[in-house]
């Protein structure tokens, strides 16, 4: 391993309790400095628990965690020297901008000419100079994130973990935030922990994504690999593979309770060996009933259209249940309640080896 | 207009007579320029207003109210503001328990912890009657100081108070720094309405005053027995026109209605 993929945060056996409940279950994972790793899942997938623990403000069942060599795993949170941004980014409401940045360092005893520098410094990086004397409940919601983040940015932490920071942002926002963010990380090259249920912005993001299920890491590696090669149903229709199909001898069963089967197509030689195949909507190819050629040998029935600007989505009724399909805008359209002919080919199917 | 609004103007207009008819016919009461208290007054003058500040057991009893109420205030937040905080902070076992107990002075009547409190901590601690009415006081404002400050706390989200560990500071520091800034108008309503409470109190002092201390509302208790004369319809108005004031000043100040 090279200098810079060496082990910086590790969580060992981790496994942490939340109102009860065991969230996080024997949880190993380990982040390079300088890496913005991003924690991705579903609510109730136990991320926003790994990170709190990180963070010092729940104690672990069991496990430990190690900060650049150190044993953290007992620290008090305020020792730690680890940001954390926060989703309802919780300024402090009675300080003004430059006192909300001010906050740490002058718990760190940094005064006069460092402190107001300093400041000044982290105010005009995130892009509010001039914001100094506002209070935080006369900024936008993007302006208060951002002075979430110089706050927790100006004192140098080892660690920043961010908790959601964008999901209360609106749409063009959370973009300009995304691109911020990524620039914020290379120039500071701090060590960050994203956490988030939203796969687009995990993979726009991230350098890697570790996917979480239920307290356990369902998968990791780099965005592209994510997105392309799931290797578990999970992952894959959370990432959009939301045709699935179980490998059966009879051929691929829905993936609903007592779904029916569509037969393996003849020519398609042996059963792959795994445990399900998953297609994009877009991947499924569709014809039209006159004219179904080869690759079109299943029957299908519209039971809604909807257009979605580059393509119109299809939901088709199959004896497989229910599927997903786009097309491009400009291919012939399908009526609702007509039939027509559709394929799963099997060059792009993406193979899947459990649950 | 339809009947209903005119049923329901007519019901509003009857609370507000119910609620406000007795001040009024005190305070007209006491604006009397006869020598005995009777309505409707002989002839209005302020001579009975004046005349109150004059009588020195008055003053007497009106300096220990306010010294007591603003005391057994502070002392009740200092009790209070620290259990409210705990109480909506941490996971205290027997949490809702705790919260009913503190609460039970408001419930149970004035009469019977008054008494109470006589019989059982007085008398057999040989308490002085300074230091019971202190207590007792202090025992009657701390449910109003947890409750309100409870409202408050609950404005303040507790990651705000997370965002300042995570940049360094203690819990302890936390609270000064981040928490008190910002739950200062709810323990100035508190203060208010703890000392208001304290300032009129009746049922549980008139166990607990003893010889030559006693509190305002008390003494005016004991002089209707023997002084026929208008002041104490006069110092009943002013007192009333005090704590209304005060409620008035602290709404328009602080929202005092948010928090009870």
């Amino acid at each position: 391993m090279s200098e810079s993929l060496k082990t910086y945060l590790s969580l060992e056996n981790l496994t942490l309790a939340y109102g009860g409940q065991v969230a996080v279950k024997s949880l190993n994972l380990q982040v390079a400095k300088g890496e913005l790793l991003a924690l991705l899942g579903p609510s109730g997938c136990g991320k926003t628990t790994t990170m709190r623990a990180i963070a010092g403000l729940l104690t672990p069942q069991s496990g430990r965690i190690v900060l650049d060599g150190e044993d953290i795993t007992t620290k008090s949170p305020n020792q730690r020297e680890v940001g954390l941004v926060f989703q309802s980014y919780a300024l402090f409401p009675h300080l003004s901008v430059f006192e909300n940045v001010a906050f740490g360092l002058r718990l760190r005893r940094v005064g006069g000419g460092e402190l107001s520098r300093r400041v000044g410094e982290a105010v005009e990086m995130v892009g509010l100079k001039g914001f100094e004397r506002r209070l935080p409940r006369e900024l936008s919601g993007g302006q208060q994130q951002r002075v979430a983040l110089a706050r927790s940015v100006v004192v140098r932490p080892r660690l920043l973990l961010l908790d959601e920071p964008l999901s209360n942002l609106d749409a063009r926002l959370r973009l300009e935030m995304r691109s911020e963010l990524q620039r914020l990380q290379s120039e500071l090259g701090v060590t960050m922990l994203y956490v988030t249920h939203d796969q687009v912005e995990a993979l726009a993001l991230a350098h890697r994504v570790v996917v979480m299920r239920a307290g356990t890491i369902a998968q990791q590696g780099p965005p592209a690999d994510i997105y392309e090669r799931p290797t578990s149903a999970f992952v894959a229709q959370f990432v959009g593979f939301e045709n699935l199909f179980r490998v059966t001898p009879q051929g691929l069963q829905g993936d609903g309770t007592g779904q029916g089967t569509l037969p393996f197509p003849a020519n398609a030689g042996n059963l792959p060996a795994c445990h399900a195949l998953a297609w994009r909507p877009r991947q499924v190819v569709l014809a039209a009933n006159a004219d179904p050629g080869a690759n079109c040998p299943y029957e299908g029935r519209v039971l809604g259209a909807s257009y979605l600007g580059e393509a119109v989505e299809y939901l088709i009724e199959s004896a497989a249940g229910v599927i997903k399909a786009q097309a491009p805008t400009h291919a012939p359209r399908f009526a609702i309640q007509s039939s027509l002919r559709f394929g799963l080919p099997l060059a792009d199917a993406v193979q899947l080896q459990s649950d | 207009m339809n009947p209903m609004r005119i049923t329901g103007g007519v019901v509003l207009a009857a609370i507000f007579l119910f609620l406000l008819g007795p001040f009024l016919l005190i305070a007209v009461a006491g604006l009397s320029a006869g020598e005995t208290l009777a309505f409707p007054p002989q002839g209005i003058s302020l001579r009975w207003f004046y005349a109150v500040f004059a009588m020195d057991n008055f003053r007497a009893s009106f300096v220990l109210s306010m010294q007591l109420a603003v005391g057994s205030t502070l002392l009740a937040l200092l009790l209070g503001i620290p259990a409210a905080y705990g109480l909506s902070r941490y996971q205290v076992p027997g949490r809702e328990i705790i919260r009913t107990i503190v609460f039970t002075p408001v419930i149970v009547p004035g009469i019977i912890v008054g008494l109470a409190l006589l019989r059982h901590a007085v008398i057999p601690l040989d308490m002085s009657v300074t230091l019971a009415l202190v207590l007792a006081h202090t025992v009657l404002v701390v449910p109003y100081a947890v409750r309100v400050v409870t409202a408050s706390l609950e404005n303040l989200r507790p990651d705000v108070e997370e965002a300042a560990v995570m940049l360094g500071a203690t819990r302890l520091r936390t609270f000064f720094r981040i928490v008190l800034p910002n739950i200062l108008h709810g323990i100035l309503a508190a203060f208010i309405l703890g000392f208001v409470t304290s300032f009129n109190q009746v049922p549980v002092s008139l166990f607990l005053t003893g010889p030559g201390i006693t509190t305002l509302p008390i003494d005016m208790l004991a002089s209707m027995e023997f002084v026929y004369d208008p002041s104490i319809a006069a110092l009943s108005a002013l007192m009333a026109l005090m704590s209304m004031l005060i409620v008035l000043v602290a709404e328009r100040l602080l929202g005092l209605s948010r928090y009870v």
